[in-house]
């Protein structure tokens, strides 16, 4: 009895396995047959912090407001899924594929098919590190090194009028990432001009919360005397913030933390001062994205690096924009 | 006892480690009105995968696998923020959530007993399709909730212990009084051991197989509510990422053959607590990330090796044959099967 129930829940599975593979290809041949609509692919890098899924929600909904048919994958932060996701792009002969890599190199090989297919390619917010650069035709994205940089030059600013040693930690990003590659290195190259700032500690907290705070509580035990905390992105900051009030410090007062992104989580602790300050990574790309997208389609030039517009924000400046922040 | 002696090496050697680089490293302050120390961090962090492997123990000893533990962490989590975010009371919150993962994990049961799917499938279905359900359930986003009480289930202190600390605890005590003070630990072992021979000795196989599978899924939901709640927040990519492999290797590390038929509550715990030591043990002697995993690797090849009955006689001879026959007979054989060899020490024994 057991092993026919068994073998019908397994045909049931089976059928059902089969007809969603079947329905998944003919909306996929269908979506590129429309030959006025833009089909757009974009592979994002997963849903690991706020700033991610602000940057989703900007692409989806420009796509919608550009008449722009987006089919979107979440590759869970593993370069083989978006690998996967940028050849059934291929497959399904989409217009134009976007994309964010997860980590800096590897991409040749399937850049090159998207090349030999004839789709273009347009990175966003991440950039690869590929010598071929006619393998995508532009990168829309922040700058990180610029990021890192507007970091230290605040911190070499807040204290040019001490000459104690200054110990500062840093929690990364994602190894191998380019925001946490670029962030490190552009801190690095300002505050190493002044030997009085050492980076005493440094260790990836993958950009996510629950890591930030584990990391920093060991930082914190590790070493006494930290000044300073420089977090790769504001989730890091906001885990590292909990450690810091666990061994009964204050933070902004006692550690001040530097972090980047603008959250709006983030954005409210600089706002009630436990961050110091803030440099923004806007993740609103989506609009310019799918102005680029819409051009390079219809075969007009573009440039082959477009920066998205950031600013940096003071616990003032967090106090009086709070309230209109988008994400 | 005897074969505990190894990981417990183990772990005072990383501890070791860790004072001669911090030498404050044992001390603990109480501060804030809570303890507060590396020690208690070591447990703190390392509670979740504690539970977690308790439950894999279980599983393991009945001969299978359950990879789907680290999506039930983020569904436990993700549909108890979901539930608070929208108001719903904090009772509620925990018990969908937990009611969830027990259907879940009976789910993976009733896979493998009753349809008779291998285990590391079974439960492989659930380890991909439950991240998903994860995500549905948070909407791919973040969800941030401000709720002191349930705060305190990760996060929160419980006369100064971290609350954390004090669940894996009882959870502890609870299974090891239920496993080891009653008779339920014997028959699980003895459906890991052979489950027709166990079928037919009128022991329901069945029932124990579904029941274990609820448990660790039960134990994974516990430890998701942790993790999610020592943030304040649910991510449904990132919450229990892999910890199913680190439950499973603190479980081999106590030196619970993955064969099944027997098991190591304490060794499990033992081996959780030198994953999380040595995770420890990088932030603080500041191991450089990009060769963070080589470190672990190392370690952890050696923790193996070490263990190995067979290795040990390769490496240091003798002396060890000499003493071997004192060991008692069970003990012997599971550490046989542990390192899949068989016993040279058969005949000679006293």
């Amino acid at each position: 009895m057991l092993k026919r129930i068994s073998a019908a829940v397994l045909a049931g599975l089976t059928a059902m396995a089969v007809t969603a593979c079947g329905s998944g290809g003919g909306g996929a041949s269908g979506g590129s047959s429309g030959a006025d609509v833009i089909t757009m692919g974009f592979s994002q890098v997963g849903a690991e912090s706020g700033w991610r899924t602000a940057n989703t929600k900007s692409v989806q909904d420009a796509a919608k407001e550009a008449g722009i048919t987006l089919k979107f994958s979440d590759a869970q932060q593993k370069q083989e899924n978006q690998i996967k996701a940028i050849r059934s792009y291929i497959q399904q002969r989409v217009d134009v594929i976007a994309f964010s890599p997860v980590v800096e190199s590897g991409w040749d090989t399937v850049l090159k098919e998207a090349k030999d297919a004839n789709i273009p390619v347009i990175l966003t917010d991440r950039a690869v590190d590929s010598p071929d650069k006619s393998l995508y035709k532009t990168f829309l994205g922040s700058d990180f090194v610029e990021e890192g940089k507007k970091a230290g030059t605040w911190l070499v600013e807040e204290y040019k009028d001490s000459t104690d040693p200054v110990n500062i930690v840093e929690l990364q990003g994602t190894t191998g990432s380019a925001p946490a590659n670029d962030r490190r290195d552009g801190f690095q190259e300002v505050i190493k001009a002044d030997p009085k700032f050492k980076v005493i500690a440094s260790q990836t907290g993958d950009f996510t919360r629950a890591k930030g705070k584990e990391v920093m509580e060991a930082f914190l035990k590790a070493n006494p005397d930290i000044d300073v905390l420089y977090a790769h992105n504001d989730d890091m900051g906001l885990g590292a913030i909990e450690a810091i009030e666990g061994a009964g410090k204050v933070p902004g007062q006692d550690i001040k933390i530097i972090t980047v992104d603008a959250v709006k989580d983030g954005m409210q602790a600089l706002a009630d001062g436990k961050i110091s300050f803030i440099v923004e990574c806007s993740p609103l790309l989506g609009p310019q994205l799918m102005d680029l997208a819409k051009k390079v389609v219809a075969g007009e030039q573009v440039p082959d690096r477009v920066v998205t517009e950031e600013t940096t924000f003071t616990q003032e400046q967090a106090k009086e924009v709070l309230s209109t922040r988008q994400y | 006892m005897k074969r505990l002696v190894w990981p417990a090496g183990v772990l005072l050697l990383l501890l070791a480690l860790n004072v001669v680089f911090t030498p404050s490293f044992l001390s603990i302050q109480v501060r804030d009105g809570h303890l507060y120390g590396s020690l208690i961090d070591i447990l703190r962090f390392g509670a979740p995968l504690i539970l977690v492997a308790i439950g894999m123990t279980l599983v393991i000893a009945t001969g299978g696998i359950d990879l789907s533990v680290g999506s039930v962490v983020a569904i436990a989590g993700a549909l108890a923020c979901l539930q608070i975010s929208l108001d719903a009371g904090l009772i509620t919150a925990i018990a969908l959530a937990l009611g969830l993962c027990l259907l879940l994990g009976a789910w993976n049961g009733l896979l493998v007993a009753a349809v008779g799917i291998q285990p590391i499938i079974a439960t492989l279905i659930l380890m991909v399709a439950g991240r998903g359900l994860a995500q549905l359930i948070t909407g791919g986003q973040i969800i941030t909730v401000n709720d002191p009480a349930y705060k305190m289930i990760g996060g929160g202190y419980w006369l100064t212990v971290p609350s954390g600390i004090v669940i894996v605890a009882v959870v502890l005590v609870v299974t090891a009084f239920l496993t080891r003070r009653l008779a339920l630990g014997m028959l699980i072992e003895s459906v890991g051991g052979n489950a027709e021979a166990s079928r037919l000795a009128g022991i329901r196989s069945r029932g124990i197989l579904v029941m274990v599978y609820a448990f660790a899924a039960l134990c994974a939901g516990v430890a998701g509510l942790m993790i999610s709640s020592n943030v304040s927040s649910a991510d449904g990519n990132n919450a229990g990422l892999w910890i199913e492999l680190d439950a499973i290797l603190a479980v081999v590390i106590g030196g619970t053959s993955l064969a099944g038929g027997r098991f190591s509550l304490a060794g499990t715990v033992l081996g959780a607590l030198i994953i999380q030591t040595l995770t420890t043990t990088i932030y603080s002697i500041g191991v450089p990330p990009e060769t963070t995993l080589l470190f672990k690797a190392l370690v952890v090849t050696a923790v193996c090796l070490v263990q190995s009955r067979s290795f040990r006689e390769k490496v240091f001879g003798g002396r060890k044959r000499a003493a071997a026959p004192a060991v008692p007979a069970a003990t012997d054989r599971t550490e046989r099967e542990t390192a899949g060899l068989p016993g040279p020490q058969d005949g000679v024994r006293p």
